[in-house]
């Protein structure tokens, strides 16, 4: 007993003593901050989003690191609590003194944490699709935007299917709620009758479709060719796919086509009953590349397990990690004023086989993709965008947002200026 | 008239042969064209892009070679692959790790090879409906009944006059009375199109009260434009009638719906009826003992991945087990030091929730895992063409009636149940009489979260296996238990029930954000009223508390 005490308090004393020459160290290396939630709600998708990134800091560092110094990760996990959010990336802003943090998926967190990231000038990667209507001279928003997500996916329902009706069904928070409002302005703007268009929201972690798949049923059987447009997030995904199933909608009779449905999430799915439904991203796992296939090994390679899939936020990541890296060895320094200086125009591969700039809007341009889910719970390609597509910060198709732009570089170096009145809305 | 032009007679001739090389026993030699057509059509099919694959499908089907139907059903089921080094096409099955290949021309086995040397012949949706059409096609002929009928429906949304007269030889033939229906169906709706006005009312007379949803576009397509006075009258009224005849059904379905989700939220709540109903412990977490069941359920999946019925119904003695293990140790443990301290029990049981997720996380992963459905629970029960019982919700709302009778018998009947409900009614008489009351209150517990985890082998089924499982059930838990009676397990069964009912009503208006919200404003105005909810307790206990 006495024997096992005295490891303890060794043990105590040792890791005491790496702490104390973790921070001896710290002076030469660049600090790298990564803020994904690794407990509560959105762990399932974060968790995955913080190895890559300790992934591509491990490979950079086996690169020889950055300007001559090796990069250290700090993690911290904001628990999917959003307020938190805010308190620990100023944490790692102002304690840690990190050069740049990746990090955010919902919205919400984005949104909590930007008036810090702007109140301390530093730089903030964001890897996940969203909703658009934001740009900030804080944040580069690797994920798509609306214009690189939904409206390629909508074109290719309409011109590709012959759909003639639709459903825009998602979970009821913000991104679902803009992304629906630019989609049914677009829609309309195509031409599309009012009654043509089902629009249904569902509280988080929906479990029981039954009369809003039914619904579905009754609006797709009108002799009109009807697909589901699905903002449905996360957890809620499940349920609905295993009630279209039972209730016999088939890809051939009602497509889905899903923005938050990725490789991970399937994962978690018996794919039987969803073969054929759609999915739009920048990134599939499938995409035949050598340097997907590069990335894939070396991912597996990391996670020590090769059962594990890739998707389209570690892509992301991937690209704004990359760009980061070369933007702080043009700028030959971390200072995120210069770095922000430095970031637009660097252009670095992607995954599937192309090059991603970052555009003077702090968003980046990318190819869409439409993938068909297979039954092994992969994508298939089925379709894609001639070329890249610019992310677009401010949509064309809200009467609000059609006349804003945002260019960071001087002189005009604002995030939402008003080409009709020629004014500055944001502070500059 | 797309469909049953030169492609169908076409078909039935490959039919037939197929059909002849079936009764000979014989291959015969393909006429040498079609040959050479369909190696063709497999050809375009290895190096097309998706539209010339669909030209490829049209050409192999208009060959009559006995070959194609094997390989576009193949192609449909993500059978066929090319080989990458010599761009041969073949078909695969698995074996182990390894698949072994047929050649599509030749059909000679080629051995086993490893699947990487191997690329699919990708569809896409468009494709798959095509290849769905032409087989449909082939599966009018079919001597499967079952088979015919899916073709005749696939049929009726591109019927045309000229349609009628092939469907009337079909009826001459046709022997099974529902397929025989489809296609009297799929005739009048032709007819519908016809020009001659006496044709079209007999067409009408025969749809009337048709539930099929083609019948009811055509309908509405008729009225549009129609010009005959008659047949419009007629029109309106049959489809007045279909109208009201759906609006039934609908109200049949949404009754079922609720029905359905009261069940889940029954299962939900039941054992926390108990726990918190019987022994007063505001248990937190409840939704995590959920949790454990569905995780066991998983885990007995993995472990007989080849028999996934028998693992679920193994699964439910077996969570029952766990979860009620785990309910006892909660309360021997924590609960028991805190009887009468209900702020303290329900800070204490809420961290244990937090523990039990945690180490769920930890254990298996923050990532949902994947629980199969049996084949039996999956598909839905087509009672007519409007409306269908989806089989998994039917099978879980019987399950969870059988679940109410068993755990009522079993306190209603059994000297544990006596002991129990002499317990609850009053803890210090009952231990006057010689009931151990702890030994009591640590099976009762057992009980309850043994209840629990079978709700979770329940709700494996229906919704993701995952750490937050048990988190988006306890509130709803809490409701139902609240608002049937605490300590009255009819007042849950009720409760239950009457809430899913009442959600299904409201969703349709109000949408399914609103109508949860409407849905507790009602019980917290219910519960100002009757603090005592549904069903009060009777006697003491009910005086008491």
């Amino acid at each position: 007993m006495r024997g096992k005490f005295t490891y303890l308090v060794l043990a105590v004393i040792m890791a005491a003593g790496s702490l104390t020459a973790g921070h001896a160290l710290a002076g030469e290396t660049i600090k790298v901050g990564i803020l994904h939630s690794l407990s509560g709600t959105m762990a399932i998708s974060e968790t995955t989003l913080k190895d890559t990134m300790l992934m591509l800091i491990d490979e950079q560092n086996k690169k020889g690191g950055l300007l001559g110094k090796k990069l250290e990760a700090v993690v911290v996990d904001p628990a999917s609590d959003w307020p938190l959010f805010a308190e620990k990336a100023r944490e790692l802003i102002t304690k840690d003194k990190v050069a740049a943090v990746f990090g955010c998926w919902t919205s919400v967190s984005r949104k909590s944490v930007l008036p810090v990231f702007e109140e301390l000038n530093s730089l903030l990667f964001y890897p996940v699709q969203y909703e658009g209507e934001e740009s900030s001279r804080n944040v580069f928003y690797t994920g798509a935007a609306p214009n690189q997500q939904a409206i390629p996916a909508v074109d290719y329902l309409m011109n590709e299917l012959g759909v003639k009706r639709w459903v825009l069904a998602g979970t009821d928070y913000v991104y679902p709620r803009t992304t629906n409002k630019i989609l049914a302005a677009y829609l309309k703007a195509k031409g599309v009758a009012d009654k043509d268009i089902m629009i249904n929201y569902t509280p988080f972690g929906h479990s029981d479709w039954q009369s809003i798949v039914a619904k579905i049923k009754k609006f797709g059987s009108a002799g009109k060719k009807t697909a589901v447009v699905s903002t449905i997030n996360g957890d809620a995904n499940v349920p609905f796919y295993k009630e279209l199933g039972n209730q016999g909608i088939t890809a051939d009779t009602i497509p889905v086509i899903a923005f938050s449905v990725g490789e991970e999430e399937l994962s978690g799915i018996d794919t039987k009953p969803l073969v054929g439904h759609l999915a739009a991203w920048n990134y599939f796992m499938s995409v035949d590349s050598e340097v997907n296939e590069a990335f894939i090994d070396s991912w597996h390679k990391f996670i020590k397990n090769d059962k594990r899939v890739t998707n389209d936020p570690m892509e992301a990541h991937y690209i704004g990690f990359n760009m980061w890296v070369k933007a702080v060895e043009k700028a030959g320094t971390t200072d995120p004023a210069a770095v922000q200086k430095a970031i637009i125009g660097v252009t670095v591969p992607n995954l599937s086989g192309g090059y991603s700039a970052m555009m003077p809007n702090h968003h980046i341009t990318k190819p869409v993709l439409i993938g068909e889910i297979q039954d092994d719970g992969q994508f298939e390609v089925v379709w894609q965008t001639p070329g890249l597509v610019a992310g677009d910060a401010w949509s064309d198709y809200l009467p609000g947002s059609k006349d804003l732009i945002s260019d960071w570089r001087t002189p005009l170096a604002c995030g939402n200026f008003n080409v009709k009145t020629g004014k500055c809305s944001g502070k500059k | 008239m797309i469909l049953l032009s030169s492609r169908w007679r076409s078909c039935l001739l490959c039919f037939l042969t197929i059909m002849s090389l079936v009764s000979f026993g014989v291959a015969p030699c393909p006429a040498s064209e079609d040959t050479t057509l369909f190696e063709q059509g497999a050809h375009q099919l290895v190096h097309g892009n998706f539209r010339q694959k669909e030209a490829a499908i049209a050409k192999i089907n208009a060959t009559n070679d006995p070959r194609a139907e094997k390989l576009l059903r193949a192609l449909l089921g993500g059978k066929l692959y090319r080989v990458k080094k010599d761009n041969n096409l073949v078909y695969i099955t698995k074996k182990g790790s390894r698949v072994s290949i047929t050649d599509v021309l030749s059909g000679k086995e080629l051995g086993t090879v490893k699947k990487r040397t191997l690329k699919k012949i990708t569809i896409n949706n468009k494709l798959r409906s095509k290849l769905r059409e032409e087989l449909a096609l082939l599966a009018l002929r079919s001597p499967d009944p079952d088979k015919r009928l899916a073709a005749v429906n696939k049929l009726m949304s591109s019927l045309s006059p000229e349609s009628a007269k092939i469907l009337e030889k079909l009826i001459t033939t046709e022997t099974n009375s529902k397929v025989r229906q489809g296609l009297l169906t799929a005739r009048a709706i032709a007819n519908l199109r016809d020009t001659d006005d006496a044709k079209r009312l007999q067409a009408l007379t025969e749809l009337q009260g048709n539930l099929n949803p083609a019948v009811k576009n055509e309908l509405t397509r008729l009225l549009g434009e129609e010009k005959n006075k008659d047949v419009r009258q007629k029109a309106e009224a049959v489809l007045s009638s279909i109208e009201s005849k759906i609006a039934f059904y609908g109200l049949v379905e949404k009754i079922f719906f609720g029905l359905s989700l009261g069940s889940v939220l029954v299962l939900a709540a039941i054992g926390l009826a108990i726990t918190f109903g019987v022994i007063g412990v505001i248990n937190m977490a409840h939704g995590e003992l959920i949790m454990l069941g569905a995780y066991t359920t998983y885990v007995i999946q993995q472990l007989m991945p080849n028999s996934i019925g028998l693992a679920l119904l193994l699964a439910i003695p077996a969570a029952f087990v766990i979860s009620g293990l785990a309910g006892i140790l909660i309360e021997r443990t924590v609960i028991r030091f805190l009887y009468g301290r209900p702020l303290e029990t329900l800070l204490a049981t809420f961290g244990i929730s937090l523990i039990l997720q945690q180490s769920v996380r930890t254990i298996f992963s923050p990532l949902n895992r994947s629980v199969a459905t049996p084949a039996w629970m999956s598909g839905s029960l087509q009672l007519n063409p409007v409306l269908s019982l989806t089989i998994n919700r039917l099978t879980i709302l019987v399950f969870a009636l059988l679940v109410f009778a068993g755990l009522y018998m079993l306190l209603k009947k059994s000297s544990l149940g006596l002991q129990v409900r002499a317990v609850a009614q009053n803890r210090s008489m009952a231990r006057a009489m010689g009931i151990r009351a702890a030994k009591v209150d640590a099976l009762t517990f057992g009980l309850g979260s043994g209840i629990a985890g079978i709700a979770g082998v329940a709700l494996s089924q229906l919704t993701n296996v995952g750490p937050n499982l048990g988190q988006s059930y306890i509130i709803d838990s809490f409701m139902v238990v609240v608002f049937g009676g605490v300590g009255n397990l009819w007042g849950t069964l009720v409760g239950g029930l009457t809430l899913g009912v009442a959600n299904k009503f409201l969703e349709p208006w109000t949408g399914a954000v609103l109508a949860k919200i409407l849905i507790l404003v009602f019980i917290i105005l219910f519960i100002q009223k009757r603090p005592q909810g549904l069903f009060p307790q009777k006697g003491r206990a009910g005086a008491a508390s």
